[in-house]
């Protein structure tokens, strides 16, 4: 079992819907956030091109956080979820120094805080709040170790990538384009 | 033109417009690694090299600071956890892949190591000092007897001590201008350079001071070869490196690095030492101070341009 | 209430400041509306035409999910927009058109269809009224004609054309929901009516359904008074194709004028921010100082109610009750809004209010039950439902009354126009002295300097109510300005940097704003999103935060035929310092 993300990039209008939904969910404190919208716009007026992303933990199987992590608070869950475990963390924040991805930050009580995948809702059956809420559903949650699984298939017909393939992370969130 | 942005206002304390969670706190705690290394591993290697007797300062004295020095860097450390009643959960695990781990034990190797070894050079020291109980003077004294064995164990653990304050950064992938594998020859350079300095800034031996401002000389040298490869490093890198190295080479970190650190933190303190060499007449304080004030700098420019640099995507 | 008081005057800023124009151009064409929400069937289309639409940005929640499954079964997107939208962002085709010039390029489109022969010939041959009027009258209309006008070049033109002839009658090309633009945007609306009916897509799967809406009954009440005077009587004679009141005309209808008798004197101002809604703020603010009695009720302290003289506190949509909803839609449904939580301080749902006061104004009979429930429940029992199984489902689907989604080309239709057929030629424009086809209207420019202001949506905020909500401020707390990077250029301004702003007349704001500098905005306008700019210092998140479109739209283009409120003619320049009262500091 390996639980991954697909998220479409050609139906996400960058709503913000699951931002807050993941804020509400989760009770992340005001002025933080787990989740977050990129715009990425290149060319020049008239030829242009843009490309809308909602952006999370990448759960990555090479997780830098995890590996950097001098207490084993940062941890993989099953379903390769990264995770970390409040009361194990020291608070000296490597893991967000070790994140490309800046997906972590200190929560205010202390230890540091990012994307679950919402594993609570998860062994419920449930998706994580950001997929249940998308209104253009573009956001896909699933095992990707399950060929039948919808983001499998979808991974299999369609074009994606990853974000910085290169620092190595092997990330689990794959980008529709 | 590329247009990148985050349009869901995200601003996460410390990570956004751009990374600080880094401060002073562990500039001060990777200077004072480095210095400590430098301290412990001339003390030691003298006293591998039977010059025990003949370089005092360096081999019995200037050690005394060090478990004030580890105590104040500890501090700094601990001052920078924002999660700190878990302190203890450091040392209830030893992780191998992360180098804040080995940091965490070779310091706690180290610590007691170098209270043992200002112990045994107290009698030295303080020709009218007493340990209070016969126990403990028969234990220095056994201690003092085992003082090459435990100058060996010294040796290494100083080199892996400096070594890891630059391997700390430069394990982080994420941050270009850390994730160089030059970066803990580098510091661990810079920790014996400042090392030296700190003998030639207090001890009283004239001999002790021109053999040390020739060991600084060496060290600086190197440690100029070093930055000078760090830089032809990233210059022939992927993108990324580019641009960390481009944050020194007309950035905002120019002119701080390149006039404070190499200039008057390096060449013109060895270029002072050479010229006292020479018989002119120039106070060793000065050069020792600016190559100490130079190695703490660097700590803090190294720690925060990293914090600058980002993989763009 | 107000019916029971005898007024006739109720409006909603959604008709003249928002999509009237296309329900007038709509009736006048097909003797029926676009309606809300929209029958546009988006979900099965195959090219989706949106022209200044910003749906992804506009998040109008059911067409922006629509277009999402559009998406994904490869429809085309063909967007016409100054700015590149959101939806630019997914179209195949992006027409970075010259602003105010629309008209010439839906002549264009219609010449194209019609001459290059790409219309659907049995579509209309059946079913519309007045082709060759419309042929002969846009013969010159050449894209040729056009890229003079509209910058877009007659390739481009002709491709997109051809694309929407050949996903037709699968093919929308959507009538846009704020479109009181620049004055003749009835007309406009008409060409983009045409432009359907030539594709044939009225009726069409992929096209434009036919909606069905449940009819909820009315509760037991006596019969409403007839009102002696109404808001028309402003405008003798003007915008008699106007299908419901205007929000702007209750403005004129309130200044005393010696033409008339008789003016408004009180309004109810319900939960819409009337200054940031309604242009011109300077003849609102006059009208509300006419006024003997300004009433505002509202959830949060706005503009509107630093004016009115007792303010009705709401609860929130989530603390109350409201009339059950029933929307035009493929299948009919009914849903009903229940309470959440208890409403926080002194505040009270509408109906309490509405009875209440009815109460005080001796309308009891009017108001013959205890609570909202009471009259739900009936109304839900008359339905086959009740208040209990509403509460557990929310939404309730009912049958079609006639199974019609679609129209059978094969078989006659009466369409509700004077010709019965689908009018390409508007024989109701004409008995109404209006052109009864659409002609191309030259708008003014920019003058040197000077950037037109178009404004539009983020889709976090709705409007100006949500701009102090703490989820939402997160996500956006102030609106920035969009400048092209060679105006940016011209002006030596920097991203981030604040600056103020000033209209054509002289007018400018106190608040300043953040530029952004972007490739997505065209060189001779600047963008920003409405709703910000809040005045009102209790409006702890939003106050001064950003700028109000509103305070720069001082000149309104007026549609002669149904008095919509044309407000993208207005021009703004740059100021590098705060603008002191009276003089403008002009950089």
């Amino acid at each position: 079992m390996r639980y991954a993300m697909a998220i479409d990039t050609k139906k996400c209008v960058g709503c913000s819907d699951c931002v807050v939904a993941c804020q509400l969910e989760n009770d992340v404190p005001e002025g933080y956030c787990r989740d977050w919208i990129v715009e990425i716009t290149t060319g020049t007026y008239p030829d242009l091109q843009t490309e809308i992303r909602s952006e999370r933990c990448n759960h990555c199987a090479n997780a830098p956080c995890v590996r950097c992590c001098p207490t084993g608070a940062s941890h993989f869950e099953d379903g390769g979820i990264v995770l970390v475990q409040p009361n194990e963390c020291i608070g000296c924040k490597a893991c967000i120094a070790a994140c490309p991805y800046d997906a972590r930050y200190v929560h205010p009580d202390g230890y540091v805080d990012k994307c679950t995948f919402c594993l609570h809702r998860v062994k419920k059956g449930q998706q994580p709040a950001c997929v249940a809420v998308c209104p253009t559903k573009c956001l896909y949650f699933g095992d990707i170790d399950d060929p039948r699984s919808k983001i499998s298939l979808l991974l299999k017909k369609r074009k994606w990538k990853t974000l910085i393939p290169e620092a190595g992370t092997d990330p689990k969130i794959y980008y529709l384009i | 033109m590329i247009e990148e942005i985050i349009t869901s206002g995200r601003m996460n304390p410390e990570i956004d417009p751009l990374l600080h969670i880094w401060g002073w706190e562990i500039s001060l705690y990777l200077y004072i690694g480095g210095l400590v290394a430098g301290i412990l591993f001339f003390s030691a290697l003298l006293v591998l090299l039977n010059k025990e007797d003949k370089f005092t300062f360096s081999v019995k004295m200037l050690p005394l600071s060090a478990p004030v020095l580890l105590g104040i860097g500890l501090l700094a450390l601990f001052l920078d956890l924002s999660h700190k009643l878990y302190f203890w959960r450091l040392y209830t695990i030893i992780r191998l892949n992360s180098p804040m781990s080995w940091g965490a034990w070779t310091l706690m190797a180290i610590f007691p190591l170098s209270v043992l070894w200002c112990c045994i050079w107290l009698k030295d020291n303080f020709t009218t000092f007493k340990w209070p109980y016969t126990w403990l003077d028969a234990l220095f004294e056994t201690g003092k007897k085992y003082r090459k064995l435990i100058a060996w164990m010294l040796v290494g653990l100083s080199l892996i001590l400096g070594m890891y304050t630059g391997i700390l950064l430069s394990a982080f992938n994420a941050r270009p201008f850390w994730n160089t594998s030059i970066l803990g020859p580098l510091f661990l350079v810079s920790g014996l350079s400042t090392g030296a300095a700190a003998i030639i800034l207090f001890s009283k031996n004239r001999q002790e001071r021109r053999l040390f401002s020739k060991v600084d000389m060496a060290l600086i040298g190197v440690e100029l070869f070093f930055i000078i490869h760090l830089f032809m490093g990233f210059l022939a890198g992927v993108r990324v490196h580019i641009q960390a190295a481009e944050l020194f080479l007309g950035g905002p970190y120019t002119a701080p690095f390149w006039i404070f650190v190499v200039s008057l933190g390096l060449i013109l303190p060895a270029l002072l030492e050479f010229l006292e060499l020479k018989q002119f007449k120039i106070p060793h304080v000065i050069p020792a101070v600016m190559v100490l004030f130079g190695g703490l700098l660097l700590r803090i420019i190294v720690v925060s341009a990293g914090q600058a640099s980002r993989w763009l995507y | 209430m107000l019916k029971a008081f005898g007024s006739a005057n109720i409006t909603a800023p959604s008709y003249a400041q928002c999509r009237g124009p296309r329900e007038v151009a709509f009736i006048g064409t097909f003797g029926e509306g676009v309606l809300s929400p929209e029958r546009t069937d988006i979900r099965d289309t195959r090219c989706l035409v949106l022209i200044g639409s910003h749906l992804g940005e506009n998040m109008h929640n059911g067409q922006v999910q629509e277009m999402s499954d559009a998406i994904d079964k490869g429809a085309t997107i063909i967007t016409v927009d100054p700015r590149f939208s959101t939806a630019a962002g997914k179209s195949k085709y992006w027409l970075p058109i010259k602003p105010a010039t629309d008209m010439a390029l839906l002549l264009a489109w219609i010449h194209v269809l019609i001459y290059e022969n790409r219309y659907n010939r049995s579509f209309v041959e059946k079913h519309t009224y007045g082709f060759d009027e419309l042929k002969a009258h846009v013969a010159s209309y050449t894209p040729e004609w056009a890229y003079g006008i509209t910058t877009i070049k007659p390739d481009l033109i002709r491709k997109t054309a051809y694309e929407m002839a050949g996903a037709a009658p699968a093919t929308i090309v959507h009538p846009g929901r704020h479109v009181t633009w620049y004055g003749d945007d009835t007309q406009r609306l008409r060409a983009v009516a045409i432009l359907n009916a030539l594709l044939g897509s009225w009726g069409q799967r992929g096209g434009f359904y036919n909606p069905d809406k449940v009819h909820i009954p009315h509760f037991k009440s006596p019969k409403y008074p007839k009102p002696k005077h109404t808001w028309r009587e402003a405008f003798p004679g003007k915008y008699k194709l106007a299908d419901m009141a205007l929000a702007s005309g209750i403005c004129d209808a309130t200044i005393p004028s010696i033409e008339r008798d008789c003016s408004l004197k009180a309004w109810i101002v319900n939960g819409t921010n009337l200054l940031s809604t309604l242009p011109d703020k300077k003849k609102t603010i006059e009208a509300i100082q006419s006024l003997e009695l300004l009433v505002v009720i509202d959830t949060m302290p706005m503009e509107i109610t630093g004016y009115a003289d007792v303010v009705l506190p709401e609860c929130t949509y989530l603390e109350r009750y409201d009339m059950l909803r029933s929307s035009p839609h493929r299948e009919p449904s009914i849903a009903l809004r229940m309470p959440a939580a208890e409403p926080l301080y002194d505040s009270k749902p509408d109906w309490w209010i509405a009875k209440e006061l009815g109460i005080k104004l001796g309308l009891e009979k009017y108001f013959q039950y205890d609570n909202i429930e009471e009259v739900l429940d009936w109304q839900l029992k008359q339905l086959g439902s009740s208040l209990d199984e509403m509460k557990k489902i929310g939404v309730k689907k009912f049958p079609r009354e006639f199974d019609d989604l679609y129209m059978d080309l094969n078989e006659d239709f009466e369409f509700n126009t004077n010709t019965g057929k689908i009018e390409l030629y508007a024989t109701s424009f004409d008995d109404e002295g209006y052109d009864p086809l659409p002609v191309y209207k030259e708008h003014e420019q920019p003058p040197e300097g000077y950037y037109r202001l178009i404004y539009g949506r983020a889709p976090m905020h709705t409007f100006s109510r949500t701009t102090n909500n703490p989820n939402l401020s997160e996500l956006m707390d102030e609106n920035t300005l969009w400048v092209n990077p060679k105006v940016a250029k011209t002006w030596d301004l920097k991203n981030d940097q604040y600056i103020w702003l000033e209209n054509q007349d002289g007018v400018s704001s106190p608040n300043s704003i953040k530029v952004r500098i972007t490739e997505r905005i065209r060189w001779d306008s600047v963008y920003m999103v409405h709703g910000f700019g809040h005045t009102d210092r209790r409006l702890s998140r939003a106050f001064k935060r950003g700028v109000a479109d509103s305070d720069f739209i001082t000149r309104v283009h007026v549609d002669p035929v149904m008095g919509g409120t044309g407000m993208r003619g207005n021009f703004v320049t740059f100021l590098f310092n705060a603008p002191s009262v009276g003089k403008g500091g002009k950089a």
